[in-house]
Order: C-alpha cells, then sequence, then structure tokens
C-alpha cells in the first residue's frame, strides 16, 4: 500500500532544476535570439508637467530599432493610449487614477515611464536612453502622509484633499461604547513604507506570430491570466490570440501582482511592429522607483475596555499612502480595517479610513497585505492595556479572544473579496499555551532580572494574528492520465517558489493512487489552463490544491468505469495502487492506468503497439456507441474550486531581544512562531515559508524603510542602501510549531501559510523592544538611531 | 559609429567559448547572454546581492562587478560546472536539496558557488563559521535557516565522501 504523501516532508521536484542552474526565468528567454532589448525613460522629477520631449537624437543612434512616447500609442490601438486598467473598483474610491503606460502630458513620481526604447542590446537601449531630451516645468510635490492630509499642494490638480477614497465601517456603536467604558486610552502608530524586493525584478518578453497572428509573452508575474487579459484589451486582440506563459519566477511577495504593467504592454506592442522578438529585464533601481511598495500607514486608536481588559469599544482611524494611483484598487487598506481585529471580538468596532495621493511610487499589497499595520495597531493596543491595568500581556489577549466554541465567527463586516467577515475554525486559546512555552514566557521575568543585574536590557513580546486566506473566486485543475500511465497536472496560477510543483503532485499521487515521481505539474501557461486567477494571498494550497484534487477524483472516477468494464467487475472494488487499478481483495486482477488511458480513446488509427489496443477493431461493444454519451474521450479529469469565502489561519509570534546601552543596537535572541494554517500538506515546506516570512518580517521591523526626501527622490533606490536582512540580521534558529484546526470549507481542510511569517514582525519586535527600554515604541521600523532618539526624548 | 568589439576567450565550465563583446560589457551578460549560460543570475548588478557569483580560478568572483574581457585566460566555474559530469550533484547542491535551502532557487546558484569556495577553504566549518560563509548573499525567500543547515549538511557530506574515496 503507497503511504499517504499528504503531510509529508516530501523534498522538492523542482530543486533539481534550480540546483543545475537549468531554472528557466524569464530573463533566461530567448537568449542568443536576435532579440531586441528595452529601456525606459524614467521621470527624474516626482511632479513636473512634461512641455517637450525631443528624441531627435536617437533617430540615427546604431542599434536603435526604435523609440516610442505617448504620442505613438494611439497610432497603434485607442485602447493604448488610454489609462492602464484600475483593477479592483469599490464604490469607496471615488477618486480612483491610474497612469498611462507612457507619460502623458504630466509625471506624478519619479521613476514614471516616460520614453521606450528598443534596441540591439540593454546596453545601445540605455545610451539611447540618455540622448532623450526633455523639457519639464516642475511642480509641488507631495511626499508623506502629514503633507498629503495638510493638501496645501495637489498631486492630480482635480482630486480634492488628496483623498481616493474614504470608507467607514461599523459594527454597534464603537463612540459611545467607548465614551461608557470605565477605562480609555488613545494611540498614535504609524509604520513605513517598505517593498516585496524579490531577488528577480520583473520581466517580459514577447513574440508576435505573423503566421499565426497571434501573441506569445513570457512574463514574470504572479498572475499570468490576469496579464494575458489585460494585453489582449490594450492591444484589441482576441483573449485567443493571446498566450501568457509564465516560467520560473525568481520571488514575488505581491509586486508582481499588479497588471499590465507599462513594460508588459510596450513589449509586445513593439515585437509586433518591429517583428522580432522583444525583451525587458528591470534592474535593480527601476525596481525601486517603478515597482509598487507598500506598508505606509499613519493610525489612531481610541479603545475602551473593563478592569479585566476586555474591549468594550474600538475606534480606528487611519490613513494610507498609496502613492500616485490606484491600479489596485483599496485592497490593502480594507485588509488593514477588517484583519486588525485579529483573534479577538470587540464588541463595539468602528473604522474609517482615508487613501491618500502622494508623489511617490504607487502601492500595491506586499506579503501580508495590510496586515501587519492592522496587527500593529490591534497588538499594541492590547500591549497599551496590559500596561495600564498592570495585568500580564498574555491575560489581556486571552480575555477578548473568539472561543473555539464560537466558529464560525461572523464579525459583522466585509472582508476584501467583498464576503462577510466570517472565521471559519481556529483555537487562539491553545495557540497561547503553545507559543508562550515555545518562548518561555512564565520564565522570562527572572532571565529578565538575571540579564538586569549583569547591566543588559532584555525584553520580550508577543503578537497575534487571524488571516484570511484562500480568497476567491476560483482556481481550476487539469489531470490528464497518459497512455504510458504518467500523469500530467496543470493549474493555471502561477509559481514564485512556493513548491507547487511538489505539493500538487502530492495531492494528485494520494488522490489517484499513483507514484509521485509519475506526477508533473505546469503552472501559470494559460495555454494549459486559461481559467485562473492568481498566486497572491496564501491562496494557491487552498484554491489550486482543492482544484487538483477534485480534477484527480474525477480522473479516477473515470478510470475506475472504464477499468471496471475491462475488469468485468464493479467500480466499487476497484482500488489504484501505484498506478496499477487491480479487484480489491484478487491482486490478480489487474489494469495499468497507462492501459486504462488507451481504452478511453477509441481510435480508428493505430500509431504504435499501445494503441493498437484501442482500435476499433480490439475494443468497445458493437452495439453501443464506441464514446458513451456525456462522456470524452481521454483519461482526464478537469474541475474548478470557489469557495463560499476566505478560509481564516492564524498564529503568533514571539521575541526576545536585547537592546544595548551603548549602541542602541537591537539583538533578537529568541524568535518563536505557532501556526494554524489547517491541515498541512508538506509541513516542510510550510516551515521554510515561515522562515523566509519571519526574515521579511524582521526586516520590515528594524531595516526596511523607503527614505523619500521632500522632493520625492528616494535616496536609498539599491541595495547598498536598502537594507533587506542579510543572515547576519536573521536569529539563529527560529522555533516552529503548528496547530492544525481544518477548514470546513474545503475538501482538504487547509488555509493559507504564505504569508504567516511576516504579518506580526513589527508587532511583536516593538512589544519587546519596548518592554526592554521601558518607554513606548510607537513607530516602525526602529533602527538604533531611532532607538537612541526616543531614549533622549524620554529623559527630557 | 558603432562599438567596438574584442574578441575573447572565455574558459566556462572547462569548454572554451569564443565570444565578441564591447568592452563594458559585463562577465555576468557575457555568460548569460553570449555564451548562453543562464544559471547566473543578476539580482542587484551592483555587488551586493552575490546571486552572479562565479568562480573564477577557483575563487568566488562577482560577475556583475567583472568585465568579460578581463575574464579572459581564466577559469570560470558556473552553477551549470558544479554537477560532475555524469550528472551526480555536487555536495553543496544536495545538501540544498535535503535541507529544503532554496524556494524561488533565483539567488542559488550564487549560494551555491559561494559555498563551494567556502568548503574548499574550510571543509568543516564550525557553525558560526558556516553563518559567516553565506553572509554576503542576500536571500528573499528562505530566511536562510535551510542555507545554514545546507551548508553544515554539506561539510558532512563531503567529508564522508572523502572517507570512502
Ligand atoms: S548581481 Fe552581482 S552581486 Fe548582485
Ligand atoms: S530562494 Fe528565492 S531569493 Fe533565495
Amino acid at each position: 500500500m503507497t503511504t499517504k504523501l499528504m503531510g509529508q516532508r516530501v523534498q522538492r521536484v523542482e530543486d533539481q532544476r534550480f540546483l543545475r542552474g537549468q531554472g528557466r526565468y524569464v530573463d533566461d528567454v530567448a537568449v542568443e535570439n536576435g532579440t531586441l532589448h528595452a529601456a525606459v525613460l524614467r521621470s527624474p522629477h516626482a511632479h513636473a508637467r512634461i512641455i517637450d520631449i525631443d528624441v531627435s537624437a536617437l533617430l540615427d543612434m546604431d542599434g536603435v530599432h526604435a523609440v516610442f512616447t505617448y504620442d505613438d500609442l494611439a497610432d497603434f490601438t485607442p485602447e493604448m493610449a488610454e489609462p492602464l486598467p484600475l483593477l479592483i473598483p469599490h464604490p469607496a474610491l471615488t477618486h480612483g487614477r491610474t497612469q498611462y503606460a507612457l507619460a502623458k502630458d504630466e509625471v506624478n513620481y519619479v521613476g514614471e515611464a516616460i520614453a521606450f526604447v528598443v534596441a540591439d542590446d540593454r546596453y545601445v537601449a540605455e545610451d539611447a536612453v540618455g540622448q532623450i531630451v526633455v523639457d519639464y516645468e516642475v511642480l509641488t510635490p507631495v511626499v508623506g502622509i502629514p503633507t498629503a492630509r495638510a493638501a496645501r499642494n495637489l498631486v492630480h490638480d482635480d482630486i480634492p484633499g488628496n483623498v481616493a477614497a474614504h470608507f467607514e465601517q461599523n459594527v454597534g456603536d464603537a463612540q459611545a461604547a467607548i465614551a461608557g467604558a470605565p477605562h480609555r486610552l488613545s494611540l498614535d502608530l504609524s509604520i513605513e513604507r517598505s517593498a516585496c524586493m524579490p531577488m528577480e525584478g520583473r520581466g517580459v518578453v514577447a513574440r508576435w506570430d505573423r503566421d499565426l497572428n497571434r501573441l506569445q509573452l513570457w512574463a514574470s508575474t504572479q498572475t499570468a491570466t490576469g496579464v494575458r487579459a489585460a494585453v489582449a484589451v490594450k492591444m484589441g486582440l482576441d483573449l485567443g490570440q493571446v498566450d501568457v506563459i509564465t516560467p520560473d519566477v525568481g520571488g514575488g511577495f505581491g509586486v508582481k501582482i499588479n497588471h499590465p504593467w507599462p513594460e508588459d504592454l510596450l513589449v509586445p506592442m513593439a515585437a509586433k511592429l518591429l517583428g522580432r522578438m522583444v525583451k525587458f529585464t528591470e534592474d535593480r533601481r527601476e525596481h525601486f522607483i517603478s515597482s509598487a511598495h507598500e506598508r505606509g500607514q499613519d493610525q489612531h486608536i481610541e479603545v475602551g475596555f473593563d478592569d479585566e481588559g476586555r474591549i468594550l469599544g474600538l475606534d480606528v482611524e487611519f490613513w494610507h499612502d498609496h502613492g500616485a494611483y490606484t491600479p489596485y484598487g483599496l485592497i490593502v487598506p480594507i485588509i488593514t480595517s477588517t484583519q486588525l481585529l485579529g483573534p479577538y471580538k470587540p464588541q463595539n468596532y468602528r473604522v474609517v479610513f482615508e487613501s491618500l495621493y502622494t508623489n511617490t511610487v504607487i502601492v500595491t499589497p506586499y506579503r501580508g497585505a495590510g496586515r501587519p499595520q492592522g496587527v500593529f495597531a490591534m497588538e499594541r493596543t492590547m500591549d497599551a492595556i496590559a500596561q495600564y491595568l498592570g495585568k500580564d500581556r498574555t491575560q489581556v489577549r486571552a480575555v477578548n479572544f473568539i472561543r473555539p466554541d464560537e466558529f464560525p465567527f461572523d464579525h459583522g463586516l466585509i472582508f476584501q473579496d467583498g464576503r462577510p467577515l466570517i472565521y471559519d475554525s481556529g483555537d487562539y486559546p491553545q495557540s497561547l499555551e503553545k507559543i508562550k512555552a515555545l518562548i518561555g514566557w512564565d520564565d522570562f521575568p527572572a532571565l529578565q532580572a538575571e540579564m538586569a543585574a549583569q547591566g543588559r536590557r532584555f525584553g520580550i513580546g508577543l503578537a497575534c494574528y487571524v488571516e484570511g486566506t484562500g480568497v476567491g473566486p476560483y482556481e481550476g485543475g487539469h489531470v490528464h492520465i497518459e497512455t504510458t500511465g504518467k500523469v500530467k497536472v496543470a493549474t493555471g496560477l502561477t509559481t514564485q517558489g512556493q513548491g507547487h510543483a511538489t505539493v500538487f503532485a502530492q495531492l494528485v499521487a494520494d488522490e489517484l493512487g499513483v507514484k509521485f515521481e509519475d506526477v508533473e505539474v505546469v503552472t501559470g501557461d494559460t495555454r494549459r489552463m486559461p481559467y485562473a486567477v492568481g498566486t497572491y494571498a496564501s491562496r494557491a494550497a487552498v484554491m489550486s490544491g482543492s482544484a487538483i484534487h477534485l480534477a484527480a477524483k474525477r480522473a479516477k472516477e473515470k478510470a475506475l468505469k472504464i477499468a471496471a468494464d475491462a475488469l468485468e467487475a464493479d467500480p466499487d472494488d476497484l482500488q489504484i495502487v501505484d498506478g496499477v487499478v487491480s479487484v480489491k481483495g484478487s491482486p490478480g486482477t489487474s489494469i495499468d492506468l497507462g492501459t486504462v488511458a488507451v481504452l478511453s480513446n477509441p481510435l480508428r488509427y493505430a500509431f504504435d503497439e499501445k494503441s493498437k489496443l484501442a482500435t476499433q477493431f480490439s475494443v468497445g461493444h458493437p452495439d453501443r456507441p464506441p464514446v458513451p454519451r456525456g462522456e470524452e474521450p481521454g483519461l482526464e479529469g478537469k474541475d474548478f474550486y470557489s469557495p463560499d469565502r476566505a478560509t481564516f489561519a492564524s498564529g503568533m509570534h514571539a521575541a526576545i531581544v536585547e537592546t544595548s546601552e551603548d549602541t542602541a543596537e537591537i539583538t533578537i535572541h529568541k524568535y518563536a512562531v505557532v501556526h494554524d494554517c489547517g491541515h498541512l500538506i508538506n509541513p516542510m515546506i510550510v516551515e521554510g515559508q515561515i522562515h523566509g516570512g519571519v526574515a521579511q518580517g524582521i526586516g520590515g521591523a528594524l531595516y526596511e524603510r523607503m527614505a523619500y526626501d521632500d522632493a520625492g527622490q528616494l535616496l536609498n533606490a539599491s541595495f547598498m542602501d536598502f537594507l533587506i536582512p542579510y543572515v547576519s540580521e536573521i536569529p539563529d534558529g527560529i522555533a516552529v510549531d503548528h496547530l492544525e484546526t481544518p477548514s470546513p470549507l474545503n475538501p482538504l481542510g487547509i488555509k493559507g501559510a504564505g504569508e504567516a511569517g511576516v504579518i506580526p514582525g513589527s508587532a511583536v519586535l516593538a512589544a519587546a523592544i519596548e518592554d526592554a527600554e521601558k518607554l513606548p515604541v510607537t513607530a516602525m521600523p526602529i533602527s538604533p538611531s531611532d532607538l537612541f532618539t526616543l531614549r533622549l526624548e524620554h529623559t527630557q | 559609429m558603432s562599438e567596438e568589439l574584442h574578441p575573447v576567450r572565455l574558459t566556462v565550465n572547462g569548454v572554451t567559448h569564443r565570444v565578441e563583446v564591447p568592452a563594458r560589457r559585463l562577465l555576468s551578460d557575457a555568460l548569460r547572454h553570449d555564451v548562453g549560460l543562464t544559471g547566473t543570475h543578476v539580482g542587484c548588478e551592483h555587488g551586493v546581492c552575490g546571486a552572479c557569483t562565479v568562480l573564477v580560478d577557483g575563487d568566488p568572483v562577482r560577475s556583475c562587478l567583472m568585465l568579460a574581457v578581463s575574464a579572459a585566460d581564466h577559469e570560470i566555474t558556473t552553477v551549470e560546472g558544479l554537477a560532475a559530469p555524469d550528472g551526480t550533484l555536487s555536495p553543496v547542491q544536495q545538501a540544498f536539496a535535503e535541507c529544503h535551502g532554496l524556494q524561488c532557487g533565483f539567488c542559488t546558484p550564487g549560494f551555491l558557488t559561494t559555498i563551494t569556495a567556502g568548503l574548499r577553504e574550510n571543509p568543516c566549518p564550525s557553525h558560526e563559521q558556516a553563518r559567516e560563509m553565506i553572509a554576503g548573499n542576500l536571500c528573499r525567500c528562505t530566511g536562510y535557516q535551510n542555507i545554514v543547515k545546507a551548508v553544515e549538511r554539506a561539510a558532512q557530506i563531503g567529508a564522508s565522501d572523502k572517507a570512502a574515496s
């Protein structure tokens, strides 16, 4: 009997390619092929009117094939000259605005695309970009949330107050409850901008096939189908004329979910016009100044609570910096506004936010998407209540938890997917026990005192989160059993290193009863699965995992039916083990799945020895149609999974830090994570996701910030200056414990895990630093010099 | 005016390639685009991330900081040259697979080459030394825990290979 693979630490199949240098990322496509290369002229100003663009110097440049500005776009298609799509509209987004593929009349952030050059290679293309002369009228930029709110200058002339959206949700009467509560506190908390920073930047390659009248596009994206639809619309093509292939992707973390980027349109346009393959590969500086950021939010919290620390009313107001445009709608602030509730149930809740324009790079979701800010708001509030009441921080949390017998729990709010915010399952008290044990919560006061006696400052912090994962609308799976017995699986969402080829193969091997090695998974290729959404919000395992599981079930049903005919047995008496269908209890009677695949496809012609077995003279009943009514030839199963609403994973992090009295250096001595993502498909991969997330969370808490000056110049647009953690910044050994409360919403009982590691990072470290320093930490990230300044302010 | 091209002989993984490149062409670009060995990756192009690390005469070098013309007459090893000719993974590659030392795989070639050189110099590193060995390379996916494990595991495999031979 084959052992079940779900839950096993199966080694990843994709690693073999990656380890040999045979990964295939977008920039690896079309090498040595006469491919042309593109470079983009980007705005050096945060806010300016374009008076004139002079490209005359490029006309005779050797190796330059074309240059495009806004004025050229309408010649291609009228759609190309219109603004880029606003992907996720929302009724509260009253003043949405998107940029053009190439700037029209005005630029609104440093890095906005102005002109597009195609040349023999990237070096020449960059030379040519340097020869374009633009005459600007420089305008005053709006940088940072306070400046945007003050609205002395406007990002877009016709958008009053720089406000794109004003949104409010209410449960009960928060303000009355706070006014009537025995105790009240208010807090101001802020988090700065950071960015996803995958090691591979964005990239796109296009080939226009003149003979077939179709476009082939390779894109480093989190949504192949999204790019396909956007490109088809803009290029005036039928969806069926566009294939998008997403090969290996060198990390996404959110930034590659936005689409189309200007280059996603300009590259195929140039490929079609020039009749050559064209490639754009973003460099690191470009990634900093022209791909998306996230996280920047200022938050004000009012809370009323009783003597136990039970929250009676919570009123949150926050301001979200979404940059110069709103292509991705209000997803990030909506997530903050709903997910800040975490595992708690304040009985009365009001949240209101404003989403603000600034002359900086656009904001789209970054791993965790709005949740780190929300968790920071809620957990800092919990800590403040505990401190005010002189209670242990875990006790205050415990009295506010949703209890295990209260699921499903309806918060009475609308979530980011437009569905009610209803938690499916969870066990928060048990999580709390686990995290306390893992970090040594109860023993810490002794350690802290011991360290204090040596003149060392130690502090401990913890933070809880709940994460809506596995949001809809749907994903699909296709399982095809070949006549060799090999199984080919396709799903439409993409992969950015999460090990999809492995975990999906585990699910198929389990359901179908075939060897893991015989299953091959393809993701993100619209030719194989044209219906799909994308890889974000920890949804791949839940959505595509469930769909593939269902598709495998269908393939199995069909296989058993055909095998039952061949073996003259009842399908219910059959089993499939290691790719062989046999009658349970009578192992002599069996047939290979590959042979079943042969039988599933009645043939007129014999192509080889195998197919001879399926010709009209060898199979089928002469009185019945070769393909029964309602059936299809071939041994395939296809299905889709579309959930009623999101699943809700949860977890708790804790950390012990030391702050240096002399240098204010912050050292993390211990970091612990307890998380619940329902049933685990592959614990090794889940732990890997957590490790990576924790590193990003630590980066966000201690190192990463977007240092804009008042003129809107990003002063740290390189890995020299924007510090993503090396190993030296990550504590040695992150303790991880799992809890599994299965989701009742999907057949596998899984929830997502991709973002779990990053979400509470800032809240946990702020709490630990506060505990070490005995002064309030209200803004993250915090560097040693920030801490030093805080100390000075505090002693004054 | 066309750019002047320079004929360069690049010896990569034991094979000599003749390429014609402008003087300013980076070794990383020459390897990837002229020689067609795309295993070497470019993550920053300014020497910070280590993704482009190759071995030049056995030493780890950031190929985004070296010009192709100055690599002439040196022995270059890229990630494609780490496995044995029969396809057997090197101890470092093997250890990465066992320890889940990679996710998206983009930084991986740079880690593999760096650690290969590191273990040649120090075949049995302490835990601290294992961490230091990778302290110049950025990975955005793994959180490093498993890469450190992989360094230690590779040292083990290396030691037992030696004992066996
Ligand atoms: S690409 Fe060479 S060090 Fe980053
Ligand atoms: S595995 Fe993705 S950057 Fe290291």
